[in-house]
């Protein structure tokens, strides 16, 4: 092949080497900047009175009217409280019910049993919100749910509203959530356990080690590192929400909204419901804010305590 | 490891079991229902041995299902549409990130990172693609808010890049005087195929699951919805009528009175679901390895 021969290191050779790779990364930049960077700059739209007639970049500064008028709502308090109190509970859950549940599944003999359970945990998570909403309206209709029309009478009792007390959804949605998504995490944890050594474990056998001594000193030590990572993924999200979880579950019904509105229902609804778009934004705003804190604040936590487990 | 204690092995495989089947029943309801006679829907209500059996709902889905074809058809669209446009954004986009001598590679790679954590929220993101670019009620708004690229699968992309395709192939090309795009086409994509068909199923079953776009962006264009939209839209038809009932014109009750029955609503769900049930068993294995990989810190 013949070329003009260049001095290496020369400024033309230098822009034939990355200047196409610079090309190839441009409409993906692009799209990032526009889908994830210019909204980070539009909350501004939260310290300002949005009016469209003058655009948004027009319309006046009010400075943080909109967060004193946010919180000073009752609304403030449950949309946080239910936010951080269900996602504790996800992650605790999550946490148990996931290792739990790997541990027995690597444990079973029968590998067509393991490949089954395995299959079965992941299942869920596949589907949509949506089609959720749908099967936990088949149990729970009020006139013809399963559990009205069959379960409940083989017990005696009398139907229940449930789409009309809010009592419920929290361990409705708590099981929903962990019925979706513990195969997420379990298969992490899976094959996390799979990269222990099984020498370990024959040696922990010779010395008389019965089961619950080998997880307790084996394998949950070997899986920490899987373990640190996504409660701390999980912890820096406290602050945000499975939208589709709190808005289709409970079909959207207002009677529900003290135990299943959290901060990412609320900015919708006040969005797009109300047209409220100061309250909606200065609660966007709020939650990215804490969200982002919160994630460094556990990054900080986790270098403290094991160094290389941290995310950055 | 290798546990032959009896009793142990019948905890664990009768827990496991029980999870199976806490997994199973709700979807085997979803399809029962969806071949209960109507009426008997009605009376007996929900139930998993359906004191009778009919087809009804599919042959209305056949016979006049119209909307419901046509949502099935956006969906498929818009599916495959999305899922080659991110694969290939996603893979052009991790090559050179992949680079380890790219100028600039940590800084762009912290450029994809924050994105990670942190965001603008829903009200810029939503006001940003209506008002200023225009999307609502195109395609546009399902295909490209959120879905067409995003930093997980770039990260998982670049670290099987830079891990699974040894540096030297790299060299040997450049020696030879390929020219990048050279060097994508004939090296990167094809050693690269297991992490870009494990993208591919992530984006893919993302976009045949999204119903927020249509949620937000679609609202007079009807004909755009795809059938999560569609089923979505059931749902709200239904909640209206029933918080409703007392205070609304004949006209508009017969308009709403458009939402199907019950079993035919089933049959919906259980056709949307269809596609994913039969395609997992061959797309699980890239799913679970591609779950595991992105635990890895990239």
């Amino acid at each position: 092949m013949e070329k003009a021969v260049k001095r290496p290191g020369s400024r033309a050779e230098k822009l034939k080497k990355w200047l196409p790779l610079y090309l190839m990364m441009l409409p993906g930049a692009i799209y990032i900047i526009i889908n994830n960077y210019i909204p980070m700059f539009g909350m501004v739209i939260a310290f300002k009175q949005v009016d469209f007639s003058k655009g948004i970049l027009g319309s006046d500064w009010v400075g943080l009217k909109n967060f004193e008028f946010l919180f000073a709502t009752e609304d403030a308090m449950v949309i946080t409280r239910n936010t951080i109190l269900y996602n504790l509970a996800f992650i605790v859950l999550n946490l148990f019910l996931g290792i739990l549940f790997a541990i027995f599944i690597c444990d079973v003999a029968n590998k067509r049993l393991k490949k089954v359970y395995q299959s079965a945990i992941l299942f869920p998570f596949l589907m949509s919100m949506v089609i959720v909403g749908y099967i936990v309206y088949a149990f729970f209709s009020m006139q013809n749910g399963i559990v009205n029309k069959s379960i409940l009478p083989m017990f005696g009792q009398e139907p229940i509203f449930w789409y009309n007390e809010a009592k419920y959804w929290p361990a409705i949605l708590v099981f929903v959530n962990t019925w979706k998504g513990v195969g997420y995490g379990c298969l992490i944890y899976i094959s996390a356990i799979g990269g222990i050594d099984p020498t370990y474990y024959e040696a922990a056998e010779l010395d008389g080690a019965g089961k619950l001594k080998q997880i307790w000193h084996i394998t949950l030590p070997c899986i920490l590192p899987s373990i640190i990572t996504l409660t701390l993924l999980n912890i820096g999200r406290i602050f945000y929400s499975d939208f589709g979880l709190f808005y289709q579950v409970p079909r959207d019904s207002g009677m529900l909204y003290s135990t299943t509105n959290v901060i990412d229902t609320y900015v919708y609804r006040g969005l797009m419901r109300q047209g409220n778009i100061g309250m909606s934004s200065a609660a966007g705003v709020y939650q990215s804010i804490v969200g982002f804190c919160l994630v460094l604040l556990s990054n900080l936590v986790v270098r403290k305590v094991s160094r290389e487990n941290a995310l950055f | 490891m290798i546990k032959r204690n009896r009793g142990y092995q019948a905890l664990a495989n009768i827990v496991m079991l029980l999870v199976t089947l806490m997994v199973v029943l709700p979807f085997l309801l979803l399809f029962m229902s969806s071949i209960t006679e109507e009426n008997t829907l009605l009376l007996n209500g929900y139930s998993f041995i359906p004191a009778k059996f009919s087809l009804g709902a599919y042959e209305y889905i056949f016979r006049s299902g119209e909307k419901i074809f046509r949502a099935y058809g956006m969906t498929i669209l818009l599916t495959v549409v999305g899922t080659l446009v991110n694969v290939s954004l996603t893979a052009l986009f991790s090559y050179p990130l992949a680079l380890k001598d790219l100028p600039g590679r940590k800084v762009i790679t912290f450029f994809v990172f924050f994105t990670m954590l942190f965001n603008g929220g829903l009200v810029p993101s939503y006001i940003m693609w209506s008002s200023y670019l225009g999307v609502k009620d195109t395609v546009w708004g399902l295909l490209l808010p959120n879905l067409l690229l995003g930093s997980m699968n770039i990260l998982l992309t670049r670290t099987y890049f830079s891990t699974s395709i040894p540096d030297t192939l790299y060299e040997a090309a450049q020696i030879d005087g390929a020219s990048q795009f050279r060097v994508f086409r004939s090296i990167v994509l094809p050693l690269g195929k297991p992490i870009l068909v494990t993208i591919g199923t992530f984006s893919g079953l993302t976009y045949w699951n999204d119903w927020t776009n249509g949620l937000y962006y679609i609202s007079k264009n009807t004909d755009l919805y795809t059938i999560q939209n569609l089923l979505n839209k059931m749902v709200t038809d239904l909640q209206f009528l029933a918080q409703n009932s007392s205070n609304m014109s004949s006209d508009m009750a017969a308009e709403l009175s458009k939402v199907p029955s019950t079993g035919v609503q089933m049959a919906i769900a259980f056709v949307a679901i269809l596609p994913i049930i039969l395609v997992f068993p061959f797309l699980q294995k890239y799913y679970a390895k591609g779950i595991s990989l992105g635990a890895v810190k990239g």
